[in-house]
């Protein structure tokens, strides 16, 4: 008998579920993106998004994965971190599924999913990884039982750097077009590199300079958006394969990951792919449809937290708004 | 011969007029665009010779520079014989350990004293001479400040170098590095220091005890 996982992802704007066998096979990642009318994510208001599709979303899930609700034998959820409102409405859709088809239940870390989705998606065993997304920017390896950051940011994240920065320049999202995309649009229309500051120390890395000088210079009008959004990509990612390279020589690890939202950017793929290739590293980014916040990832970070007997009662299953990547112990990570 | 691959230098260990030297090579990073790429090579290859020269002065043993080449950004220095600090300090006795961190607490003073920050410090940085003397290396990334934020990261850096590498000491390697801080800038100035890194901890993502810092700092004015 083939068992199944049902995972459900709600820490910012989207809400998604996946299901997965437990050989690893994605059968569903059914995901709903909150779309603002404007400005960012309104916690309450992704919630009340997350709130109203959450019926349909799972249904659909399970239209597609050709399972029946009793064949599943777990179900987890994104623990934390994110948005309160957000991790609290997918916790009780969690909560209400385990209880009813009385099976249990698995608290996930979102950014140890990241890091487990491009590790199966990929074949990477062993990676040097770049998380970047509109809420995280961490450069991790996995060292005796953890998840070890070596850099992050030590300000905003290098997506909500680029989102702002779009919005300040009256941009707007679109359905299957988040800002990041609109942004790399656009720079591949410039060429003029203009002068914006660049900002790493040691490991660490602070957006928030680049994203104020950024603004200042949209609003002169002198510049062409593109050519400033080209400017803040390479400024940015410059930064972001420098700590990377700094980590990877530090660690002497084979393997670079580039997970999360960021991760789909193409500029930035291959600048990493270049220095994976100097120090003989293998390249490893995690496909698209897996790259965004999606439920499958935290099926299947599930499943290998279930194996390893770390189920959690329903009573104890608080949402953790501030959960670090560091603080997860990973025992079904080898080595 | 290269001997090491580094993230931002290569380092090749060579005959220099009959001396052994160590040459730091700047090369292009094909990654980034050549105007960026040069503009951070040649800045880090010039400030890193003075603050070469600076952390002298502040009575921190580095590397003597014998020439500094901006055209091909590389810089030819003295090479020292010893081991990296990072590959040793977990093999150390608790009190060996105790003893080395607090050593390097004191240069760290020394040079903050001076109004250099490092900017980079890591135990692969730092190295560990047959004498016991620690000698610091790659100033790269350092400055020359006395702000006490820019003090507060170079310190942050050191703690998380502690905890992602040698986790398992982190807590009393850390303690004993504010230990040997404290006897160069005084107990006053470590305890400020101590606060500022707990701020900038804070601004990090996900720190739980971000709320309760921010109350206090905005309680204490």
């Amino acid at each position: 008998m083939p068992k199944f996982c049902l995972g459900i992802e709600a820490t910012a704007d989207d809400f998604s579920v996946g299901i997965l066998d437990f050989n690893g096979n994605v059968l569903a990642n059914v995901i709903s993106a909150f779309i603002p009318k404007m400005g960012g994510i309104h916690p309450r208001e992704a919630a009340r998004h997350h709130g109203k599709v959450v019926g349909q979303v799972i249904s659909t899930a399970f239209q597609e994965a050709h399972v029946k609700p009793e064949k599943l034998a777990l179900i987890s959820f994104s623990q934390g971190p994110g948005l309160g409102p957000c991790l609290r409405t997918g916790a009780t859709a969690a909560r209400a599924l385990a209880t009813y088809l009385d099976i249990p239940l698995v608290g996930v870390n979102h950014c140890v999913a990241h890091i487990e989705i491009g590790k199966l998606a990929t074949g990477a065993k062993d990676p040097v990884t770049l998380y970047v997304s509109g809420g995280n920017t961490i450069v991790s390896a996995f060292e005796a039982r953890y998840y070890r950051v070596f850099g992050e940011t030590l300000d905003i994240a290098v997506g909500n750097c680029l989102d702002i920065f779009a919005r300040e320049a009256g941009l707007h999202q679109r359905a299957g077009m988040p800002l990041g995309a609109i942004v790399e649009k656009l720079a591949e229309e410039g060429n003029e590199l203009v002068d914006l500051p660049y900002c790493v120390k040691g490991m660490d890395l602070s957006f928030s300079g680049l994203l104020t000088a950024a603004i200042r210079l949209f609003e002169v009008r002198q510049y062409r958006l593109e050519d400033l959004c080209f400017s803040m990509q390479e400024i940015a990612f410059s930064m972001l394969t420098e700590v990377t390279e700094r980590a990877l020589a530090h660690t002497e690890k084979r393997e670079v990951l580039l997970t999360g939202g960021v991760g789909a950017n193409k500029r930035l793929q291959a600048m990493l792919r270049t220095i994976a290739d100097e120090h003989d590293s293998r390249f490893c980014v995690v496909p698209k449809q897996y790259a965004l916040d999606n439920g499958a990832m935290i099926a299947w970070t599930g499943i290998l937290a279930y194996e390893h007997g770390k189920i959690i009662p329903v009573e104890k299953s608080f949402v953790r708004l501030k959960w670090r990547l560091d603080e997860v112990e990973a025992p079904w990570v080898g080595g | 011969m290269l001997i090491k691959k580094g993230a931002e230098a290569n380092l090749f260990l060579e005959r220099w007029h009959n001396k052994k030297v160590i040459m730091k090579q700047r090369f292009p990073k094909k990654y980034r665009l050549p105007e960026i790429d040069e503009r951070i090579r040649n800045y880090r290859t010039i400030h890193e010779s003075q603050l070469l020269h600076h952390a002298k002065e502040a009575g921190v043993s580095t590397p003597m520079i014998f020439l500094v080449n901006l055209k091909d950004s590389n810089i030819i220095m003295e090479f020292i014989e010893g081991k990296q600090v990072k590959q040793i300090l977990n093999k150390l006795s608790f009190k060996e350990r105790k003893h080395l961190c607090r050593q390097i607490g004191e240069l760290i003073g020394q040079l903050h004293y001076s109004g250099v920050i490092h900017g980079d410090l890591t135990t692969s940085n730092m190295i560990l001479t047959r004498n016991g003397n620690v000698v610091f290396v790659d100033f790269g990334l350092g400055e020359k400040s006395v702000e006490l934020e820019l003090r507060g990261v170079d310190l942050h850096l050191m703690k998380r170098a502690f905890q992602s590498t040698h986790f398992l000491h982190a807590e009393e390697c850390f303690k004993a590095v504010l230990e040997g801080y404290a006897k160069v800038v005084g107990d006053e100035m470590t305890r400020v220091i101590s606060r500022k890194i707990i701020e900038i901890e804070s601004r990090g993502r996900y720190i739980s005890e971000r709320r309760k810092v921010n109350n206090d700092l905005s309680s204490k004015g």
